[in-house]
């Protein structure tokens, strides 16, 4: 063991890594099973406030709001994930071929993504919405599209760095294949990079999301999402602030939790 | 190194982000007590800020069909007559009025004085103008349907007009609340629009709202007592009450219940029985809900009173058809016929009948803007899914709304109201076959010749026979699931005094006024 803040398991790490790890497993079990139904109203329960029954209280249909948060994580970390693997996978391809190559398609792909990062990105997942209507899977299309650049810059910018390394200069004139020098020799030595990234982008994400669902048009109604059950409790901050508090603090847990596990994988290289 | 610093930054403006939704949760609850505390204090100001929830679908009078922007209409323009508070008809740009024997022709004479906001006297030329407009005598497309039936408006004198109808109809004289507007401003009505109302038309900004101004030669002397009013859209109910509470906006009037509650105490908050009828549209040229089972296993399968607990606190009125209980006379309770609780049972059985025992997918298309309409969504999406249809919400803009699903018809089901004006047929109209406003595709020939007949008889009380036969076929073929008359919560601003409630779907700013 090393000193703590820095090292394997140094301290950012170990609370990144508690966070994240059971946000994630109730998010993942919030799939499967949850204390209450997560629909299921009940008019004489209608804003319980915090109990041993009712961790969380319940909301003004009466149902838990602690099992919909469970639901709520696991459709907010869920949708994360997959708006991260695309875009992850598109910026790594994208990243890679125009970092290594250059020339007139780097040109071409990185003033495509200055354009895309012109635009705010709430205001383009907007304006893809309203094209393509809302819901679960778009929301998880339009994200992705807006955080591909991101990925592209990182990804590419280490390409560039490692491409004229003398390992590379040496395998080219071994003759190694370009595409097992792009896939086999480079990108390894970037994932240590590219991992902070992902965590970045995948908080990201999970804020986006939330940004969505209360503006009401990401995941729809009944089903639970974080940022939709803040915009219902915002009427009820006064009579029932736990309705708010609970999905709020969550948030503020999850994205809490993946800035210190990917600061505690940066610390540790 | 470099990057370090880069995702160091990166981190902490996530540390941000975190912290100003805490302190925009914080803010809401602390900012508001004080806010409303200082509001008393204020002078007394000649300008009135009003919520309201929807743009504005036309300036024209005739063309407008959204009854929130008829609610502001009411401000500008007038009819030969206008409703009152009480829900009677008064005199308005015409003094007087009789109607002969046979119901066929009536009789105006124009007010003295009348003016229009451009400083022209009102004419026996404007009022022809206006009724031919309406009536599509003009150019052969009638604006306002009921008034199709007028066969020529004739200018007896410079202040009697007499305008004869195809046929008679004790109601039609509540149609004649349609606006009087210059001759020939037909095509500049949408841009500037010029009528006899309190309050002339000074700017509109869409989604931003529409301001008014004082009418200084409006004939009732002394109204309004206001310079400005500015009714200012506020899309979603959270905003609105923020709003209210920080006192940027002064009256409000589509509280919901929990709403109401966190308002009583800052502000005059007023239940007054509305005309709005909220129901399940169901489309009735739509698989499976062309088939009556399906729909009246829906009807079944809804627990109306605990929709009424859950989003409106038990204020509403429970209705199982489309009249509102406020018109006693004409009004049918038909709420045996399939119940106020659910009947899992019965809806079951029905499904099966129909071959859907396994239940169906059923998408609900509900205006996003209008909270009360979302929450009843939320309740019935769970009373479905008892007998087994599994429904899901899809929140809609108003303006997609309206072009989809009132206009387009491209729709399954949606939650909505539909509102009433003081004529009891008005409601029942809607579901002829070939009503242009039938977005439900409601088809029943027996119910078309009831209608008809209702509007033939000159007789009252075979007219509200007619008009509880017509509530029960909608009932019984199940044309939609009619729930209830939710109750109008309005929060006033404790400096004002004067508003005036109607048993419409009106703001009369004209009678308002700030204390002191």
């Amino acid at each position: 063991m090393k000193q703590s803040g820095s090292g394997k398991w140094n301290k950012y790490f170990v609370a990144g890594l508690f966070m994240t790890g059971l946000a994630v497993l109730l998010g993942i079990v919030g799939f499967f099973w949850t204390p209450y139904s997560t629909t299921e109203m009940s008019a004489a329960e209608k804003f319980a406030a915090p109990s041993m029954q009712h961790l969380f209280g319940t909301d003004n249909f009466g149902r838990d709001i602690f099992s919909r948060v469970m639901q709520g994580l696991g459709t907010t970390i869920s949708i994360s994930s997959l708006v991260v693997l695309c875009s992850g996978s598109v910026g790594i391809l994208l990243g890679a071929v125009t970092g290594y190559f250059g020339g007139l398609l780097d040109e071409v792909v990185m003033r495509i993504t200055d354009a895309l990062n012109g635009f705010p990105s709430i205001l383009l997942t907007l304006v893809i919405i309203s094209v393509l209507g809302s819901g679960r899977q778009n929301v998880i299309i339009s994200l992705g599209l807006v955080f591909v650049p991101s990925f592209v810059r990182i990804v590419r910018s280490e390409f560039i760095r490692l491409r004229d390394m003398d390992y590379i200069k040496r395998a080219r004139l071994m003759g190694v294949g370009k595409l097992r020098i792009l896939f086999v020799h480079i990108l390894p030595n970037i994932f240590s990079v590219f991992w902070v990234s992902v965590m970045i982008g995948f908080n990201n994400a999970i804020l986006a999301e939330s940004g969505m669902s209360y503006l009401g048009i990401g995941v729809q109604p009944p089903d639970a999402s974080l940022g939709k059950m803040l915009s219902d409790a915002q009427g009820y901050l006064q009579s029932a602030p736990w309705y708010a508090l609970a999905p709020g603090l969550t948030i503020v847990w999850v994205v809490l939790g993946f800035s210190l596990f990917s600061e505690g994988i940066r610390r540790n290289q | 190194m470099k990057t370090s610093f880069h995702r160091k930054k990166k981190l902490s403006g996530l540390l941000f982000v975190a912290l100003l939704i805490m302190a925009v949760l914080g803010g809401c609850a602390d900012g508001t007590g004080e806010s409303s505390g200082d509001n008393s204090s204020k002078e007394p100001k000649g300008s009135v800020v009003v919520g309201i929830q929807q743009d504005i679908d036309s300036l024209d009078p005739h063309k407008a069909t959204a009854a929130g922007t008829k609610e502001i209409l009411f401000n500008i323009f007038e009819g030969l007559v206008k409703p009152d508070e009480n829900g009677n008809l008064i005199g308005a740009v015409a003094s007087d009025y009789t109607i002969s024997e046979d119901g066929l022709i009536y009789t105006f004479t124009l007010r003295e004085n009348v003016k229009f906001h451009n400083g022209n006297a009102v004419t026996a030329e404007d009022v022809k103008y206006s009724l031919e407009r309406v009536s599509g005598l003009l150019d052969g497309t009638p604006l306002i349907s009921t008034l199709s039936t007028i066969q020529a408006v004739d200018i007896v004198d410079e202040k009697t007009v007499q305008v004869t109808v195809g046929s008679a109809n004790t109601e039609l004289i509540y149609s004649f609340v349609a606006a009087i507007i210059p001759a020939g401003s037909g095509e500049t009505t949408e841009a500037t629009p010029v009528g006899t109302g309190p309050f002339s038309f000074v700017s509109y900004k869409p989604l931003e709202g529409i301001v008014l101004a004082k009418f200084a030669d409006y004939w009732q002397e002394g109204l309004p007592y206001v310079e400005e009013v500015n009714f200012k859209i506020v899309n979603s109910a959270d905003t609105a009450l923020m709003e209210l509470q920080g006192g940027t906006i002064d009256l409000y009037a589509y509280l919901t219940d929990s709403q109401a509650q966190a308002l009583k105490d800052s502000h005059q908050v007023i239940a007054s029985p509305s005309n709005v009828v909220q129901a399940l549209f169901l489309n009735n040229a739509v698989a499976p809900l062309d088939d009556v089972r399906v729909r009246q296993a829906i009807l079944y399968a809804l627990d109306k009173e605990e929709i009424n607990d859950f989003v409106g606190g038990g204020s509403g009125t429970l209705i199982s058809s489309a009249m509102l209980p406020t018109l006693k006379d004409y009004y049918a309770d038909l709420n045996d016929t399939y119940g106020t609780k659910a009947n899992v049972d019965k809806a079951k059985e029905l499904l099966a009948d129909a071959g859907y025992s396994n239940g169906f997918d059923l998408e609900i298309a509900i205006p996003s803007n209008y909270e009360f309409h979302m929450q009843t969504g939320e309740v019935v999406v769970e009373q479905l899914k008892a007998v087994g249809i599994n429904a899901t919400i899809k929140a809609v803009e108003w303006g997609t709304w309206l072009d989809e699903v009132y206009n387009g018809r491209q729709y399954a089901a949606t939650i909505s109201g539909i509102t009433c004006d003081m004529t009891p047929g008005y409601l029942l109209n809607r579901f002829q076959t070939t009503s242009k406003k039938n977005f439900i595709n409601f088809a029943n020939e027996e119910y078309d010749e009831l209608y008809v007949k209702a509007q033939e008889t000159l007789n009252l009380t075979e007219k509200a026979e007619y008009y509880k036969q017509l509530q029960k076929i909608l009932c019984d073929e199940a044309g939609s699931a009619f729930l209830q008359v939710p109750a109008n919560m309005t929060a006033i601003n404790k400096e004002l005094s004067g508003y005036k409630f109607y048993p419409i779907y009106v703001q009369d700013m004209s009678t308002v006024y700030f204390q002191k």
